[in-house]
């Protein structure tokens, strides 16, 4: 039986999209409000989702305990409540974008143990949503 | 192709317990899901076949078809039932969602009359949800 297992989790954050190859007024244009230079903020819910067989004396395909302890460490205690732009190292070079932002949650995430990491799914609010499942030599069927 | 998806709600009780493990496993192992008796979830269950739609009725499966299946095979199976000792194919398994999930998988694939089932999304609690694609399924 292929199984997949969605755990959803949220934190929030501001941020500013900036980039620094483009002037002032082209960083206007391209991102508007999320140009304002003080930045804004969000309330991010993730959905990280993953793949394996079910153990069969626990009915499992990871123990959710595991799993919420990892992302917890990787991605809720170092982005709950930051900026991102000046509090996350990965995104002091890096716009962070919601696209981005996922891509960086996929690649702290994919080294869990228990389970392959299928694709991790970001919402930034509400109406908008982003899914990334790593590059193609990441994809294994 | 197109995919069409239903969803349905239902209650149900359970627990997980191993007998092969020691009671202190099972407590370190499964936390308060190994309370003796029991603990329960609102389910909601989405499920989705796939097909050509008929020319004849522009359908893919007729949904009130759709909805018989899962009112008789899920509904009256597990709705307000402890699934561990009401639901003769949960007995000896542990009842997480996984294995909910591919029971259900397996109760609804050969009733589906037009179509093919594609996936069964059981969510447990709003926060977590499992996806059965059955033996074959597509990454």
């Amino acid at each position: 039986m292929r199984l997949e297992l969605t755990r959803r989790y949220s934190f929030s954050a501001s941020h500013r999209l900036h980039s620094p190859h483009l002037s002032e007024e082209e960083n206007q244009r391209i991102y508007g409000k999320c140009n304002n230079p003080y930045g804004h903020g969000h309330n991010y819910v993730v959905e990280v989702t993953l793949t394996g067989a079910a153990d069969p004396s626990t009915g499992m395909i990871a123990h959710l305990g595991d799993l919420d302890q990892f992302v917890k460490q990787e991605v809720i205690e170092p982005f709950d409540h930051t900026y991102l732009n000046k509090d996350v190292p990965a995104f002091r070079e890096r716009v962070p974008t919601t696209e981005n932002l996922c891509i960086e949650i996929f690649d702290r995430l994919k080294a869990f143990s228990r389970a392959r990491l299928v694709r991790i799914r970001l919402e930034e609010t509400g109406r908008n949503s982003f899914e990334y499942a790593g590059e193609i030599e990441e994809i294994r069927t | 192709m197109v995919y069409l998806t239903r969803k349905i709600e239902f209650s149900a009780a359970h627990l997980y317990h191993n007998p092969a493990f020691s009671d202190d496993e099972n407590r370190r192992i499964f936390g308060k899901c190994n309370n003796p008796n029991g603990h329960g979830h609102n389910y909601v269950l989405e499920v989705t076949v796939g097909g050509e739609t008929d020319p004849a009725t522009g359908m893919v499966l007729d949904l009130k078809d759709l909805k018989e299946i899962m009112e008789r095979e899920v509904m009256e199976r597990m709705d307000h039932r402890f699934l561990n000792y009401e639901v003769p194919e949960l007995a000896g398994k542990i009842p997480t969602c996984e294995n909910v999930a591919a029971v259900i998988w397996q109760l609804l694939a050969p009733k589906i009359s037009r179509g093919k089932l594609t996936r069964v999304r059981l969510w447990e609690s709003p926060d977590l949800y499992v996806d059965c694609y059955g033996e074959e399924g597509a990454a």
